[in-house]
């Protein structure tokens, strides 16, 4: 019986290409397996038909082109988001803003299994990008939209410009020509730009992601050290965007923390009147100066170690009252001294009534022992009538809330220096732009 | 399920249809572009060998859409001004007729859409918006082509063919739509833009160093 069919005809093996320019004869690989639409001579830069078997010539260059060679030379292979590509073709792009010609450089890589993926390189800022699935949503109306939605995010239109195919090697996926136009606009979300690109009638739309130099310098397997990259890129991320929303968000935890506490604090603190006592300082024409010390009843503090609050009273009018005060531990003899001072004066000038002091001074006694405790009290007085009438409060365990503005300030304080540096960042990033702090837009 | 089977009428060999509703077939030996009568069949034409290199899917490339599993059992290769796409036509599992297309590594999975009034080719324009289904499609490119070659089981007969016309039409999601006016009745395409590494593709081409 028949032994089956006869085995199929194998299919041609797909490889790299090995030919030959026809303007030149220099080597021409084709690295894109049949994808490419046309190639660049690498010898006398000759654009040619790679679709065609014989390598059509499509255009020639009377003088040769400057050349820029690609920091990433073309056939090299590196791992970008998990697939293999390979570096097929390069081209040096420029527009021109204000007079002033800038240019940037793509690379074109080829994976025979996931297509095209492209790199732009510009003063040592990095994108990778790829061609949009979904269609970015901008309003219809205007040429230009100053925004643009994809996947639910919004793009800032960064700038529109013009650009020109200045330099081109080896393949590319289009027809590409020296001086070929296209009106290119990029909307930015960093680390993301969003880039629309018109060429002879025909949009299209890629997504790139902000990359490192040394990034791609890793992947590519590169010596040496990409170019240092200069200034502030249109979709760099902030250094500071995660800090400055770390910080602030580090600050509403504390502060809510602070809160809580002096609310708690507030709430814990006793504020238990131990003591109370009013006196009056006799003016004595022979003693003006000096009235002898006293010491007051015995006061008892409980509780925890915690402070004491000491408020002196007086109806001191255009006079001051000195007094000093000693603490005193009825069974240890321990002590602390502090002194303390009220004035008050006032009067009417032409600004009208005005004052200065007041009639009151309150001191906290921090760490407190419990105890039985009395007071000494030395006053001093200038010489004025008249008698100054004055008392003195004594509070165990108030609450102080000092400390906690110290705290609020030193969460602030770096807080705010963030926000402004990355405010400054932001500056540097959209003076770049159509759009520039300050301008008219 | 027994597959039908026919026997080329150019050069004897035995025809094994993969779909029991395929309207055309190439034969994978002598190239015949075949199609099927009541009884056997007949020969339409003849294709060469189709250009080398264009697309990493081929005969018998399965994969996976959504819940359905499919395997790819015709294409065919389109070209234009600016290159060549390629439709690779499947079935899934369930006995349905599908698109696979590959245009220059981007993919997308499209069904027949049965939609009443489509517009004639001359009245369409890039920006034009169409509402199917409840999403708004607007039209991106039309492009001019001609048929370059076919390969293994179609739904209909396609040979041949010049002056074709296509529109693409994308969304602000990745579905996609394809207006196709090879025939004389437009027809409307609804599918999506899928990724390479979704489709979970098996059986597929080797390229030497990849």
């Amino acid at each position: 019986m028949s032994s089956g069919p006869p085995p199929l005809p194998p299919q041609a093996k797909p490889q790299a290409k090995a030919l030959n320019c026809p303007k030149c004869g220099a080597a021409i690989t084709l690295r894109a397996l049949g994808q490419a639409a046309s190639v660049v001579c690498e010898s006398c830069h000759s654009v040619l038909d790679a679709k065609d078997a014989n390598l059509k010539i499509l255009e020639t260059f009377d003088k040769i082109v400057a050349s820029d060679p690609p920091l990433i030379p073309l056939g090299t292979r590196g791992k970008l988001r998990g697939t293999d590509y390979e570096v097929i073709g390069f081209e040096r792009r420029g527009i021109k803003v204000d007079g002033v010609r800038y240019s940037w450089h793509e690379y074109i890589l080829f994976n025979p299994y996931k297509g095209f993926r492209y790199l732009s390189e510009y003063d040592g800022h990095w994108n990778d990008l790829v061609v949009c699935k979904e269609l970015p949503a901008v309003d219809p109306r205007v040429s230009i939209p100053l925004s643009a939605n994809y996947l639910g995010e919004t793009y800032r239109h960064f700038q529109t410009a013009n650009a020109q195919a200045e330099f081109i090697l080896g393949e590319f996926p289009w027809q590409v020509r020296l001086g070929e136009q296209a009106s290119v606009t990029d909307y930015v979300h960093p680390p993301r730009v969003l880039s629309r690109e018109i060429m002879s009638g025909d949009v299209s739309w890629s997504i790139g992601e902000y990359m490192h130099g040394s990034d791609v310098w890793s992947t590519f397997h590169l010596p040496g050290s990409p170019p240092e990259a200069v200034g502030v890129y249109e979709n760099q991320p902030s250094p500071f965007s995660e800090k400055f929303g770390g910080v602030w968000k580090i600050f509403a935890l504390f502060a809510v923390a602070l809160v809580l506490m002096v609310v708690g604090f507030d709430i814990a603190a006793k504020r238990d009147p131990v003591f109370h006592a009013s006196y009056q300082l006799l003016r004595n024409e022979s003693k003006a100066e000096v009235e002898t010390s006293f010491v007051t009843d015995i006061f008892e503090l409980t509780g925890r170690t915690s402070n004491v609050e000491v408020t002196t009273t007086s109806n001191v009018q255009d006079t001051w009252l000195y007094l000093n005060y000693a603490l005193i531990n009825q069974e240890t003899g321990q002590a602390w001294d502090f002194g303390r001072e009220v004035s008050y004066y006032s009067g009417y000038d032409s600004d009208g009534h005005w004052s200065e002091g007041s009639k009151n001074d309150s001191v906290i006694v921090p760490s407190v022992p419990a105890g039985k405790y009395y007071l000494r009290i030395e006053p001093e007085t200038a010489d004025v009538r008249p008698n100054i009438n004055y008392s003195v409060d004594v509070k165990r365990d108030v609450p102080v809330f000092k400390f906690y503005f110290f705290a609020f300030l030193a969460l602030i304080i770096p807080a705010i220096i963030v926000s402004w540096r990355s405010a400054g960042f932001e500056r540097s990033r959209w003076s770049e732009s159509d759009h520039p702090p300050g301008g008219d837009q | 399920v027994t597959q039908p089977t026919a026997t080329c009428p150019n050069c004897g060999a035995k025809i094994v249809f993969a779909w029991s509703s395929s309207v055309q077939t190439v034969c994978p030996y002598c190239k015949s572009v075949l199609v099927r009568t009541d009884v056997d069949l007949a020969k339409i034409g003849q294709v060469a060998d189709l250009p080398p290199d264009i697309s990493p899917i081929q005969l018998n490339t399965e994969g996976l859409y959504g819940k359905q599993s499919f395997v790819v059992i015709g294409r065919i290769l389109y070209e234009y001004e600016q290159g060549a796409w390629n439709e690779w036509h499947f079935i899934t599992n369930d006995g349905t007729s599908g698109w696979l297309s590959d245009a220059q590594e981007e993919y997308a999975v499209s069904f027949p859409a049965s939609e009443e009034k489509l517009p004639p080719a001359s009245q369409l324009h890039a920006g034009q918006q169409f509402s199917w289904n409840g999403d708004v499609y607007t039209l991106s490119v039309i492009t001019s082509a001609h048929f370059r070659g076919v390969e293994g089981e179609l739904p209909f007969k396609f040979w041949d063919k010049d002056n074709l016309t296509f529109a693409d039409l994308r969304t602000q999601s990745r579905k996609f739509a394809t207006l196709d006016y090879s025939d004389e009745q437009p027809a409307l395409y609804l599918g999506e833009l899928v990724d390479f590494e979704d489709l979970k593709l098996k059986n597929l081409r080797k390229f030497e160093g990849w």
